[in-house]
């Protein structure tokens, strides 16, 4: 498999690379960690004349206290996600799922805010960027913005990126002392989530005083299972108050179907995994 | 030359050849590089059933690199009909079968026009530029469907799609009684349909040719388990004197039936060459892989059993659609007609019947893959078998064990007409259950059932045996199979006591550098190092019938065996010359001659060198002690061995663990337990893999929808339990090794006790089948009465697998 020809730059700032993407127009692709692109590139289902390489952005790298949230750079790599002291003690949700994408090879090279901007909705970082309310940060060529995660997944591979645009950060807002748990369900250990269920919940006395739970591959985007969220608060963190909620995880979801999973099994597993996945990051 | 202290044979020796094929220090097709040499690339139909109205290729010849672009047209008078060497009956219909295709495509991903270029790059480029022009036709995939009278037809000149219907029957054969009769009278029938879902093999490396086409000899490198039968067959099928054929097959990285083919890819990348005279490459991707080499399984298997209300076996009678693909390949036809001597398995049925229609579709050929028609048999009966003793209220094992052939009633003969030399399937089946810890899962499993535990526990069990050593030639003829089925070697014995083997096998990473030089080293006494096994070259390997069938060690180590002998009965002759005694009077023990009764001795090293150099040796006896022989078994071998599978269910949404997994597996005599355990190992990998995971789904147009191993899914370590294996040994009788065969056991004995698992641990919820492969949500629907209406075809769904996989047919 070759991929048909094309050019490639391989900027240095984040500057070089907006002005590249403009340059290169609709037919420009950017690449972070290659994870995606590479084979879809060598089958050719997709054929940019400008390819983008963003690995000598080391300015993108690394994860950095900002007090209230952590700011992740896009190119850090999942592997470094989930080794990450701040992410495991301010994001814990964030590690857990990032344990779960493809194969050690693939964490070492793939990268958070590649996965992100890639918004297959079957990938496992969107639902919990969208459940912990994280916010990307996009450079342009007229400066940059801020898109919170409701905002940001648009459909099926879309974003609210603009062709000239770059992710460049993803803010995640610290929920330090919360439980956590991303439940995750495929056929095999590298294949992507027939359904996935993020979901963070802080007890209080005994009481669930907050919850968010993101489900994955539920719907051409993540999506907020704010019935379940709304379903927990305030109720007595057991399993029947639990069992309760989860029933309306798929409320407001649009199931895709497929060999593995038609839309009604997929309905049934997220109420089945969203009880799984809250009752652990209950008692985690 | 010292000798060996201990046998090699019995030695779990690390494989002499892995280093090399590990590091990757080796050669693949792939990595050969010859001067001039040019890169052909292939265009693939995208749609499965139309004509060709046009192709225009005036564009590709102008691009960059280019030499030439070629359709089927172009090459119509020289590319012949690729061959079948398996007709299986009188009246069987064969289309004919182009490398590429001339005015009609029959199934997606068949090749329809090639370009040759300076790059592989460039050659890909160009076949962007091919302007074809389809006019589609109505497409045949389902099997049911298309032997209907009204049914459309792949092939409308033959004016059906069933390409030929074999029977067996024990009442016409004489080896038992009638069926339908047995049927008839039966206090207890359970009649079972099974779907064997389509397999595509997925060997590490992809299939490569390089063809060299100097004047007056051609070579083929060729990524191959058949380099002489591929080194005919060309001939046979391009009118090249097979003199002037050299064919290599370097080293192979798999194939386990998936390269036992002779492929539209090699004859194409020799024409060219031979156009061009210049050094041609052509190497497949993963994608093209899936979408045009032969495919396995694909059958519907219409099952009925009979038996008495005490458990004791009346009738067997089997119906099987087999899904041929658009065309016969190499063996194709024969494929589920191995299976026929195999349904049986391992009871005493006193009447049987076998039909088997193959049918024609709009799908990639299908032929030999990992196990070939014995996975089938074994999967029909070892659950019908489960099935049985759910009617009858009974335990599986205890149903199996009141019909099994007892071990003191071998050598027996089966309704189907084999004998069975040897085998103990009590004692295999005793082991297995003390390691399994068989009652206390069952009582585990009574517990839960009780509780209404949330994750149910399923014992699963498959006794099998199966066919191997393939396979005395006269058989072969009286199935109509084109071939032989003997083994060739030959041994050079060096002047400084170092010895080459060369075996007609051909070995794609079962280890047959290792075992042979065991075998060598223990009867002529050299050492394990001192031997050089030489393969898969015509040049060098002139005799053979090439590595598939669990064939090599029972009938291709038979012939190094045999070949050694001859080897030390001429030493023998020399030494007694060289020592002055007759020849009765002299020993041969671990590499030393010696004289009976005396301190008189000679090294075997001497004797070489002495032949060698020829200035004394007894009248009318040649120089040298080289010597060769050739095997033709008398009987099949029968490995045995019992497989136990237990399985949690979560019945909340389907998903299936294996908890543990035994088996306890019977391949006679052992040359290297650390090989046999590998085979087993990656045997289990591939049935556990069919019964879990892999499936090959088409849509209604045809288009292969899992043509990327994103969606073609195969376990990884990770996903697969751990395996925990033992042996039992009853030296098989009809070889002097006392060898049975292990490559396919493993993958013929675990699918079965994987699917019984599965239902086992639910059949009390009402389960009384899963589909393969039984995937999470195929599990929850049989739980949850939901079985109609489950997708086969996957859709967008995320991931590499949401994307268009139509666009793969480059």
């Amino acid at each position: 498999m070759i991929p048909a020809a094309f050019d490639y730059v391989a900027p240095t700032t984040v500057d070089e690379a907006v002005r590249a993407l403009a340059a290169g127009g609709e037919d420009a692709k950017a690449m972070a960690g290659g994870q995606s692109l590479i084979p879809v590139l060598r089958m050719r289902l997709a054929v940019p004349t400008l390819v983008v390489d963003l690995s000598g952005l080391t300015e993108l790298t690394g994860v950095h206290d900002d007090g209230d949230s952590l700011r992740i750079g896009a190119m850090t790599t999942h592997y470094e996600v989930q080794r990450d002291p701040l992410v495991r003690e301010h994001a814990r949700l964030l590690c857990l799922a990032t344990d779960t994408v493809a194969d050690p090879q693939v964490r070492h090279r793939g990268t958070f805010g590649g996965s992100l901007a890639h918004a297959d909705p079957a990938g496992d970082l969107l639902a919990p960027a969208l459940a912990l309310d994280a916010v990307m940060v996009c450079a342009g060529p007229n400066g940059t913005r801020e898109v919170p995660a409701a905002r940001f997944f648009v459909d099926y591979f879309t974003t609210a990126l603009a062709p000239d645009e770059l992710l460049t950060h993803v803010k995640v807002p610290k929920l330090t002392g919360w439980g956590a748990h991303y439940e995750k369900f495929n056929r095999v250990a590298q294949a992507w989530s027939i359904v996935a269920v993020a979901a963070a919940v802080r007890v209080s006395e005994g009481k669930i005083a907050d919850a968010r739970v993101g489900l994955t591959n539920m719907g051409p985007t993540p999506v907020r299972a704010r019935g379940v969220e709304e379903a927990l608060v305030g109720q007595p963190a057991t399993a029947e108050a639990i069992t309760s909620a989860a029933t309306r995880a798929a409320e407001g979801a649009d199931p895709p179907s497929d060999g593995n999973a038609d839309a009604e099994y997929r309905s049934h597993l997220a109420r089945v995994l969203t009880e799984r996945a809250v009752t652990a990051a209950v008692s985690a | 030359m010292t000798a060996t202290a201990e046998p090699e044979v019995g030695k779990a020796r690390r494989r002499k050849e892995d280093a090399r094929l590990i590091t990757g220090a080796t050669r693949w097709t792939d990595n050969l590089q010859l001067t001039g040499m040019l890169h052909m690339a292939v265009l693939r139909s995208p749609v499965a059933h139309a004509r060709i109205t046009s192709i225009d290729v005036t564009e590709a010849v102008k691009m960059p690199g280019v030499l030439v672009a070629l359709t089927g047209q172009d090459l119509a008078a020289e590319q012949g009909s690729l061959p079948c060497a398996w007709p299986i009956t009188e009246d069987m219909l064969a289309p004919p079968a182009p490398s590429l295709a001339v005015d009609q495509v029959n199934f997606a991903g068949e090749a329809v026009a090639l370009v040759v270029a300076r790059s592989a790059a460039e050659a890909h480029d160009a076949l962007a530029a091919i302007d074809v022009d389809y006019e589609d036709l109505p497409v045949v995939l389902d099997l049911d469907r298309a032997v209907e009278d009204d049914a459309d037809l792949v092939h409308p000149d033959l004016g059906t799609n069933k390409s030929a219907t074999w029977v067996f029957d024990s009442a016409e054969a004489g080896t038992g009684s009638d069926v339908d009769q047995a049927i008839a009278d039966a206090e207890v029938v359970v009649e079972r349909t099974f779907r064997q879902q389509r397999l595509i093999p997925a060997f590490m490396e992809p299939r490569s040719v390089v063809v060299d086409p100097s004047p007056g000899s051609v070579t083929m490198w060729s990524s191959t388990q058949v380099p002489h039968i591929l080194r005919w067959m060309l001939s046979a099928v391009l009118g090249i004197p097979e003199q002037q054929i050299r064919v290599i097959a370097p080293d192979v990285g798999g194939g386990f039936g998936g390269k036992l083919q002779v492929t539209p890819e090699e004859v194409l990348t020799l024409l060219v060459a031979r156009r061009l005279g210049k050094p041609v490459k052509w190497t497949e991707s993963r994608t093209e892989s899936m979408l045009s080499a032969h495919h396995g399984r694909d059958q519907v298997q219409r099952i009925t059993i009979s038996a008495r209300r005490d458990g004791t076996v009346t009738g067997l009678k089997v119906d099987l659609l087999a899904d041929m693909g658009a065309y016969l390949r190499l063996v194709s036809p024969g494929v589920p007609i191995l299976g026929a001597f195999m349904f049986n398995a391992i009871y005493k049925f006193p009447a049987y019947r076998f039909t088997c229609t193959n049918v024609f579709t709009n799908k990639v050929p299908t032929d030999a893959y990992r196990g070939a028609g014995r996975p089938e048999a074994t999967f029909a009966i070892e659950r019908i078998m489960d099935e049985l003793a759910a009617e009858l209220g009974v335990d599986p094992l205890e149903l199996r064990e009141q019909n099994w052939i007892r071990h003191e009633e071998f050598p027996f003969t089966t309704v189907a007409g084999l004998t069975y030399d040897s085998g103990n399937y009590e004692a295999a089946t005793a082991r297995a259950k003390e390691l399994f810890g068989y009652d206390a899962l069952r009582a585990e499993q009574v517990e839960r059932r009780a509780n209404g535990d949330p994750v149910q526990l399923g014992v699963g069990i498959s006794t099998y045996t199966e066919m191997c050593g393939l396979a005395p030639s006269r058989v072969l003829g009286a199935l109509r199979y084109a071939a032989g089925g003997w083994e060739h070697a030959a041994i050079r014995m060096l002047p400084t006591g170092k010895v080459e083997l060369i075996t007609g096998t051909s070995p794609h990473g079962q280890g047959h550098v290792t075992a042979w030089s065991q075998i060598v080293a223990d009867r002529l006494g050299v050492a394990f190092e001192d031997v050089e096994v030489l393969h898969g070259d015509t040049r060098v390997s002139h005799r053979g019938m090439d590595s598939y069938g669990s064939r090599s060690l029972a009938v291709g180590g038979v012939a190094v065996v045999l070949a050694a002998d001859k080897v030390l009965a001429k030493a023998r002759t020399v030494a007694a010359h060289l020592m002055e005694v007759a020849e009765d009077d002299v020993e041969f023990t671990a590499g030393t001659f010696s004289v009976r009764g005396t301190s008189t001795t000679m090294a075997l090293g001497d004797v070489v060198v002495a032949a060698h150099v020829a200035h004394n040796l007894p009248d009318g006896v040649e120089p040298g002690l080289d010597a060769e022989a050739t095997f033709d078994p008398e009987n099949f071998s029968y490995p045995h061995g019992t497989h136990l599978c237990a399985t949690e269910v979560d019945t909340e949404t389907g998903a299936v663990k294996i908890r543990s997994y035994v088996c306890v597996d019977d391949v006679g005599k052992v040359v290297n337990p650390l090989i046999v355990e590998g085979q087993v190992h990656g045997g289990l990998a591939q049935g556990i893999a069919q019964a879990l995971y892999e499936e090959a789904v088409h849509d209604e147009y045809g288009t292969l929808t899992t043509a990327t191993l994103a969606d073609y899914l195969l376990p990884s370590a990770v996903d697969l339990p751990h395996f925990t294996t033992d042996r039992t040994e009853t030296p098989a009788t009809s070889n002097p090794l006392g060898v049975k065969g292990v490559g396919e056991a493993g993958t013929i004995a675990s699918t079965p006790a994987v699917v019984n698992s599965i239902v086992d641990a639910v059949r009390h919820m009402g389960v009384s089948e899963v589909e393969m492969p039984c995937t999470p949500m195929r599990v929850w629907k049989a739980i949850h009465g939901r079985g109609d209406g489950v997708p086969t075809t996957p859709g967008a769904g995320g991931g590499l697998g949401s994307i268009d996989a139509r666009g793969g047919a480059e």
